[in-house]
């Protein structure tokens, strides 16, 4: 049984965030903060942010990435923006209306104190981020521009054209690398975390690879911030970039630390799709085109013509036909959903019948060509580099996509899993997005997280702590490297026939079938069936090239993916005993007669926190109660 | 589509390395290129040989991790565009391949097509940044900025530290991607205080890395792939310029930011 205290202060929301900082914080003297040694997993937004602001407040601290820089961390990847709770529009934003949406954006599955810290940072963040120099757009006067994002009502979105998350990782990176040059922040580039190190409880340190060399070291330090983003890549087929894992936080979990909510994915309605087996990840198209595109498959599943010379009576219009009041511009789960079901139906266009087609041909009758370019015109380009096809003359083929996991180690009101000393930050924990994350949310947690919450919470249990009380020399330390490089030799001593790759896309399959855009009980004990058996031929039947001591890119892989195979059977797990809708989760026995997700707020409104219990055995469910104090339940509901 | 690929092998940094043939069948218009090499790597492993090393992550052309000389080109023949998005329908069948790793001497080569950038992450360090700690700021609309200007720092801020510019220039100047830099944040009202020592600290160590001098070839502008104009060179060499002919006062050592 783990013990999830979760540390929220008593005191009303609006003040609570303040009244932790003055009552319940200690914090560390500047003289004192050069003793703690402060190990940074991952240099993204969340990452780079927090090292940055613990090396400038004079701890000592060191960052991992696996990249070759910090600046590639696929933060960089966020196209839409980053939503801050300014009212510059003066159109009734504030810190309420944020929380507000964010916590029913999540359809109640979020700690509210904590979503409503995220909303009360926010303004910091745009403030500090400009203070870096990233050049946000401005109006003619000079002032910042906004644009709204889906679903709310005022405009509270600050943008850099479709490259904010680029612009802020290098507001972050920049800090971070003021700070290792001043010799504050050591940074190990190309290193991964391949376990981490507890001695009587307490987080004490990693072990990682340099992955030129080879070698295995040990690094100490007095607490251990996990900032490696989401777990997408489990999918195999996701929109994360290829070197996303699910690494560093398993080997978290498998050390003590409770998995939250490990089944909530974010599946983007509106993505290229692919076009075979060779297809490596997915690109996403801005959700916007909805607006102008109307969604349709061919009636006929024998359908031979080319799109534009199918008449209108042999296409199914499904969305607009299943939903007549929202049409195409249904919620993104249901568009997602959908989709999926006509494929399934053997309805799907393009070469591997898993695609549906957005068409732009009423829109441009409707109002010119020249009106839905300027409209589109980058996403078209984006498109059309891509594919090779013009939207303009045939239609966009669409498909759903894993975008983001709002699971996630467990963390208390301080960011704190529940082995102390071991934090996790940004995409990495389960904090603030309950069962669905709300656009440009994502960047504004981990900037929360990095720049103004972990510098202060961290502190409080540093000052409880003598420092560097267990070196590298401790027998904990020997004995994790030790399994690290066991596992190494294992793997590479397998001689079969199948690569790692192979094993990703089958793994990636099965996930998508049994535990994808809808779930339903037996389809995921099917998959609970599958995994397993996948991993005893992975163990079986591996081929790895190489050796452990050179820069080994199918061996890091291969490490990868036996993770996500143990992960991916909690993820089964944990969708299997949440027998509820809620937000992305969908589960298909709990929906309303229109197809809505219908949630179970007397028996599951609680978040899932898993309990590693040894190889072979099966975890152990916890349960930490969400109380909705402040913002009363109520049904999710984009209808009225 | 059958291919025929020439890749350059190189087992360590002090490998000497050579070009090794390949060919290809099953490939596809709509493969991208990494794809293609993905497959490549499938087909060695399976074989029982070694997999080509390359670096690549988003696969967005964002991250600026991939990194490839494709027929004598940095990224290959698309302009602004990435090798991760580039897509093998821009190559004809039977075609002849030659893929090589950026090619400079402050880029060493660390296996295969991987090379060690880390020198960029250096130039950065030397003052590629606004001194700043994290903690309340001052609201932004109290320092309204002109809506070009902040465009145009964009237009150079949005440089992605691949290294092409680099890869593609005859003297291996890195001129561009520092100039990118020191014109973002010079141009910018939060900027200037540091303006002029940043210019003069980031060239001095981009030398000290070893890149070569800009002889104005314009190679990096035309095979950049985010299209990084060279008029960004000329900004920071008017900076450098200014910076040079003042006195040399050297206080970042000693004063605290903020």
């Amino acid at each position: 049984m783990l013990t999830l205290d979760s540390k929220t202060p008593v005191a009303p929301i609006e003040d609570a965030w303040t009244y932790h900082k003055n009552n319940n914080l200690r914090l560390v003297g500047p003289k004192n903060r050069t003793k703690y040694k402060v190990i940074v997993v991952g240099s993204g937004l969340a990452g780079a942010s927090a090292a940055a602001s613990m090396g400038a407040m004079g701890y000592n601290v060191e960052c991992f990435c696996f990249q070759d820089s910090p600046r590639r961390a696929h933060s960089i990847a966020a196209q839409g923006g980053i939503n801050a709770s300014k009212n510059y529009r003066n159109d009734g934003d504030s810190t309420w209306r944020l929380f507000n949406d964010t916590q029913k954006g999540g359809d109640y599955r979020a700690r509210e104190k904590n979503v409503y810290r995220l909303a009360e940072l926010s303004t910091s963040i745009i403030d500090q981020a400009v203070s870096q120099g990233v050049p946000f757009a401005r109006e003619y006067g000079g002032k910042l521009a906004n644009r709204s994002f889906g679903g709310v009502l005022v405009e509270r979105t600050f943008y850099c054209r479709g490259e904010t998350g680029q612009q802020l990782l290098l507001g972050a990176y920049s800090a971070l690398e003021e700070q290792i040059a001043a010799k504050k922040v050591k940074m190990h580039t190309r290193h991964e975390m391949l376990d981490l190190v507890v001695v009587d409880g307490r987080s004490r340190g990693i072990v990682v690879r340099n992955l030129e060399t080879g070698e295995i070291t040990s690094h100490a330090a007095d607490a251990v911030v996990v900032a490696t983003g989401g777990y997408g890549n489990v999918f195999y087929l996701s929109t994360n970039a290829k070197g996303c894992n699910v690494t560093a936080n398993f080997r978290a979990y498998r050390k003590g630390a409770g998995f939250a909510n490990p089944c909530f994915t974010q599946i983007h309605p509106t993505s290229i799709p692919a076009s075979g087996d060779y297809q490596s990840k997915l690109t996403l198209m801005s959700e916007s085109l909805r607006n102008d595109g109307r969604i349709w498959v061919p009636r006929d599943a024998d359908e031979k013509r080319a799109p534009k010379n199918i008449p209108e009576e042999d296409r199914y219009y499904y969305l607009e036909e299943r939903y007549p009041r929202f049409g195409n511009l249904v919620p993104r789960d249901v568009a997602a959903r959908n989709a999926k079901d006509v494929c399934d139906q053997g309805l799907g266009v393009g070469p591997t019948g898993y695609g549906v087609y957005l068409d732009f041909g009423a829109a441009i009758q409707e109002k010119g060509i020249e009106a839905v370019k300027s409209k589109y015109a980058n996403l078209f380009e984006m498109y059309q580099r891509i594919t090779d096809d013009d939207p303009v003359e045939t239609p966009m083929r669409i498909y759903p996509a894993v975008h983001y996991t709002m699971g996630g180690l467990w963390v208390d009101y301080n960011l704190m899993t529940n082995v102390p000393g071991l934090y996790a930050i940004g995409e990495s924990n389960f904090a603030d997005h309950g069962a669905n994350r709300l656009g440009a949310s994502s960047l504004m947690q981990c900037l929360a997280d990095g720049y103004f919450i972990i510098p202060v919470t961290i502190g409080d249990f540093l000052s409880r702590q003598e420092s560097g009380e267990i070196t590298t020399d401790h027998p904990a330390f020997q004995e994790t490297e030790a399994a690290v490089k066991d596992q190494i030799n294992k793997l590479l001593a397998v001689k079969g026939t199948r690569t790692a790759q192979s094993f990703h896309r089958e793994l990636g399959k099965i996930m998508w079938e049994h535990c994808g855009i809808s779930r339903n009980k037996e389809s995921l004990e099917e998959g609970l069936r599958k995994i397993p058996a996948l991993r005893e031929e992975f163990w079986r039947d591996l081929k790895l090239p190489g050796h452990p001591e050179e820069l080994n890119q199918s061996l890091e892989h291969a490490g990868r993916v036996l993770d996500f195979l143990d992960f991916g059977e909690l993820m089964c797990r944990d969708a299997l005993l949440r027998d509820e809708s809620c937000g992305c989760h969908f589960r298909e026995e709990h929906q309303t007669p229109e197809g809505e997700a219908e949630r179970n707020d007397e028996d599951y409104a609680f978040v899932s926190v898993f309990e590693y219990k040894g190889e072979g055995n099966e975890p152990e469910l916890n349960k930490e109660p969400l109380s909705f104090e402040a913002l009363p339940l109520a049904a999710r509901n984009y209808k009225t | 589509m059958r291919i025929k690929l020439h890749v350059w092998r190189q087992s360590s940094r002090s490998d000497k390395g050579h070009m090794e043939t390949y060919e290809l069948d099953n490939v596809v218009a709509e493969m991208s290129f990494l794809e293609m090499m993905d497959t490549l790597n499938e087909k060695l492993t399976v074989e029982g040989k070694e997999p080509v090393a390359f670096d690549h992550d988003c696969r967005e052309g964002v991250c600026g991790m991939c990194s490839m000389v494709i027929n004598g080109e940095a990224h290959g023949p698309k302009s602004k565009t990435t090798t991760c998005q580039l897509y093998m329908r821009h190559f004809d069948d039977g075609a002849e391949i030659f893929i090589e790793p950026w090619r400079a001497s402050a880029f060493p080569v660390v296996r295969d097509l991987v090379v060690d950038r880390s020198a960029f992450d250096r130039i950065i360090q030397a003052g590629g940044y606004i001194s700043n700690h994290s903690g309340p700021k001052p609201d932004p609309n109290s320092i309204p900025i002109e809506p070009n200007l902040a465009e145009t720092a964009l237009d150079a801020a949005t440089c992605i530290g691949c290294g092409a510019c680099v890869a593609a220039c005859p003297n291996g100047s890195a001129m561009l991607f520092t100039s990118a830099k020191v014109s973002h944040l010079g141009m910018l009202p939060q900027g200037q205080p540091e303006r002029f020592d940043r210019a003069k600290s980031m060239v001095s160590q981009m030398e000290s890395e070893g890149f070569g001098s800009c002889r104005n070839y314009a190679e990096c502008e035309a095979q950049c792939p985010k299209g990084i104009s060279i008029a960004f060179i000329g900004r920071l060499n008017s900076d450098f310029l200014k910076a040079s002919l003042v006195e040399p006062i050297d206080r970042r050592g000693d004063m605290k930011a903020q």
